[in-house]
């Protein structure tokens, strides 16, 4: 590009994370480190009953068994475990606020600055926000009205104690305790996160969604969502995560859940925009999360959408385990990597059930210094007669540093499987843009005509009211990246 | 409206343009001819503000402005237009939603209010009848999966949208069949009018048998050797390049 064209996008470059400033509020905190004694705290704190302090522990015996995993396409530094706090919450008057009017100010402020208004009145009509700050839900909104409709939606820690037969029968039904090093890890020290039931025939009215934040230094955020819909219900779900600016790393290990029974259908969507680190890569946040759907009834349907545009390191494979006949899998993708991010993300598809289908659509677009991967598995088992696969993996580079690499596997034990795959790799060409700049259009909006394009059919799977977001959010994380 | 002196331009250390000497007036349609590699592309695309081509010696005024200052999309959008030789392909960029923010950053320019997506519709439906194209082209990606002679009518259509002042049309004609190249034509001859210049680049004295120029200039070596009215394409036609570039060696300014 021309120089003068260069100095905008320096302009650009230099601009800060948005979402990077630090809420001063006083810090219900225990000190670094890790044992049976933490999690027996943090157990106590949460008035947990014994079956779950009992599942905790089970994990953590198990975990210190474990090795951490090394096969994946990112590269970091060692996390000294003993070092990370794993329990932070905002110091409150009462035990837990008791209505929205009972929050502490300045966590309704710190919502307000990141565009989550949680006063019902001024909320997004339509969407009921649950609040993650730190290690716990601070508010949930719209939880009466939901309640009306027989629909459970709060956090994770009010779940076990209203709702602990639910909890029990679902808990790790998805995600065993000994998964994977980080979902072990989260089983033992979770702190908070969302959950919802969807009653039998009840069509959740609005979207619900989490609001993740981690403020506090050197914590660790270990949330765990679990989503049931009930037979023939349906529900659209959606989180958001962002963090302050900071030289080190943060750990953020989730584990999110979803079962669907007969003839159900989830839609899980994800923005996720935590810290990125720096444009030299110090700091940000390490993404490291397990996501599983089990699609249990006949007929259940369970989509993934995500759009992972933040974290230093973003290592995540929302899946689906497709065991009722004729269901549906999806996975809907576009992970952004700029300046020195890392991305080992994809989809793993099982198929149990007979005429079971999944979907696979992923965008990976690299700038900067970002590494970029897919890795997706698809296995269909030898029950699965006439299961289908359509998997579609799309590179585009931005400049000559990124990197793009694609890992599939495939299994297919059964000879009546269908299996598709498409891959293209492509870079946003000196000429296009020259095209583009030819008829008028800015470098800018060249730049983000060309990735929105590429990124259009993961777009249309978002809900209405957060493609607009989305899109907004894959063009600011772009800028500086072409020069 | 265009006058470029003694215009050197290279890329990558090789000198492709030798001091090219040109003066365009609005309401003239002018045909630059020459063999290949003789600069006729280098030319266009330095006028459109390409990168990749330096400019080592000369100047160029559009509109009494320095047009080398300008970045492409300035100049596009104070209304320099290039129909590309070679179209490109942009998979995923809807070829309506592309015109629409292309035109509306040009009337944005030039202070008219932009259009929304029902009167832009309405707008281009028009133009897409001047170049006979279908009306479906406007969903597809720009330029994916078009025949040549479908990039070709696309990049007048763009033209006939855009509404520049100054167009230059680099090898248009080259690839097209004879019916295609009526239609380009018919759609060069409709655009013309007394406010605007056209610059048709050409290896070919064919389409100037459809697009008949008020001058022809002859470039060779990066130098414009012969300038002259439109018979001077048939001479080429007669004699080849070689014929001509002997009888005139002159380099001396040539203005119309």
């Amino acid at each position: 590009m021309t120089t003068a064209t260069d100095a905008t996008l320096e302009t650009w470059a230099s601009q800060e994370y948005k979402y990077g400033f630090v809420t001063d509020i006083e810090t219900d905190s225990l000190p670094p480190g890790l044992n049976e004694d933490v999690i027996a705290l943090i157990s106590a704190k949460k008035n947990e009953p014994e079956w779950m302090l009992q599942w905790r522990l089970k994990s953590y015996r198990h975990w210190l068994k474990m090795t951490e995993p090394t096969w994946q396409n990112v590269h970091y530094p060692p996390i000294d475990y003993q070092s990370i706090i794993y329990y932070s919450a905002p110091k409150q008057d009462k035990d837990r606020p008791q209505s929205l009017d009972e929050v502490d100010p300045k966590l309704l402020e710190t919502y307000e600055k990141l565009g989550i208004p949680l006063q019902e009145q001024e909320a997004l009509a339509g969407v009921a926000v649950d609040a993650v700050f730190d290690s716990v839900s601070v508010a949930t909104t719209f939880k009466a009205k939901l309640a009306e409709l027989g629909i459970i939606f709060g956090s994770f820690s009010d779940a076990v104690q209203e709702h602990p037969d639910l909890v029990q029968k679902y808990l790790g039904t998805v995600v065993p305790y000994s998964d994977n090093f980080f979902a072990t890890l989260n089983s033992a020290v979770f702190t908070d996160g969302s959950f919802a039931y969807i009653p039998k025939g009840v069509r959740c009215p609005m979207e619900l969604s989490t609001y993740f934040r981690i403020n506090a230094l050197s914590t660790g955020q270990f949330e765990r969502t679990l989503i049931i819909a009930d037979e023939g219900s349906y529900v659209s779900y959606l989180e958001g995560c962002t963090a302050p600016m900071r030289d080190e790393n943060q750990l953020h290990a989730a584990v999110v859940e979803l079962i669907a029974l007969d003839d159900a259908t989830i839609k899980y969507s994800t923005i996720q925009n935590w810290y990125p680190g720096d444009k030299d890569g110090k700091g940000g946040i390490f993404n490291f999360v397990t996501k599983r759907g089990k699609c249990q009834g006949r007929n259940s349907h369970i989509s993934w959408t995500q759009v992972e545009t933040g974290a230093a390191i973003t290592w995540k494979y929302p899946g689906c385990i497709l065991i009722g006949d004729n269901s549906v899998g999806e996975f809907y993708s576009i992970a952004l990597t700029n300046n020195h991010q890392q991305a080992d993300t994809g989809t793993k598809m099982i198929h149990i059930g007979k005429n079971t289908t999944s979907n696979v659509v992923s965008k990976g677009i690299s700038a900067g210094f970002g590494q970029n991967t897919y890795r997706g598995m698809i296995k269909i088992n030898k029950g699965a007669d006439h299961a289908r696969n359509f998997t579609q993996c799309d590179s585009l580079l931005i400049g000559d540093k990124c990197g793009a690499h694609t890992f599939p596997y495939i299994e297919v034990k059964n000879s009546t499987a269908r299996m598709e795959h498409e891959a293209t790799t492509s870079k946003i060409g000196e000429d296009q843009m020259f095209y583009l700049n030819q008829r008028g259009i800015s470098t800018e909006d060249a730049v983000s005509m060309i990735v929105n394009g590429f990124c259009k059919e993961v777009f249309r799977e978002l809900p209405m009211e957060f493609a607009v977001e989305a899109q907004r959010l894959l063009e600011v994380s772009l800028e500086g990246s072409v020069g | 409206m265009l006058e470029i002196r003694n215009l050197h331009a290279s890329v990558e250390g090789h000198e492709i343009l030798k001091g090219v000497n040109l003066t365009v007036n609005a309401g003239e349609l002018h045909s630059i001819m020459g063999p290949n590699g003789s600069g006729k592309s280098t030319l266009a695309q330095v006028l459109a503000g390409r990168d990749t081509y330096k400019v080592t010696q000369g100047e160029v005024l559009y509109e009494g402005r320095n047009l080398l200052e300008m970045d492409p999309d300035e100049r596009a959008r104070a209304g320099v237009f290039m129909a590309f030789q070679y179209p490109v392909e942009i998979p995923g960029v809807n070829t309506a939603y592309f015109l629409r923010a292309a035109l509306n950053s040009i009337r944005k320019h030039r202070g008219l209010e932009e259009l929304d997506a029902a009167d832009f519709l309405d707008w281009v439906k028009d133009k897409m009848k001047l170049v006979d194209m279908d009306e479906r082209l406007l969903n597809r990606s720009i330029n994916e999966g078009f025949s040549g002679g479908e990039k070709k009518r696309g990049e007048i259509l763009q033209m006939a949208v855009l509404e520049p002042k100054l167009a230059i049309m680099d090898e248009t004609d080259s690839g097209l069949d004879i019916d295609a190249l009526k239609i380009v034509a018919r759609g060069v001859n409709t655009l013309r009018s007394a406010d605007r210049a056209i610059i048709v680049i050409t290896h070919y004295q064919r389409v100037l048998d459809y697009i008949v120029p008020d001058f022809v200039h002859v470039l060779i070596d990066g130098r414009i050797v012969r300038s002259g009215g439109k018979e001077l394409a048939l001479e080429l036609e007669e004699k080849g390049y070689a014929g001509v570039e002997q009888k005139n060696a002159a380099t001396e300014p040539i203005t119309s």
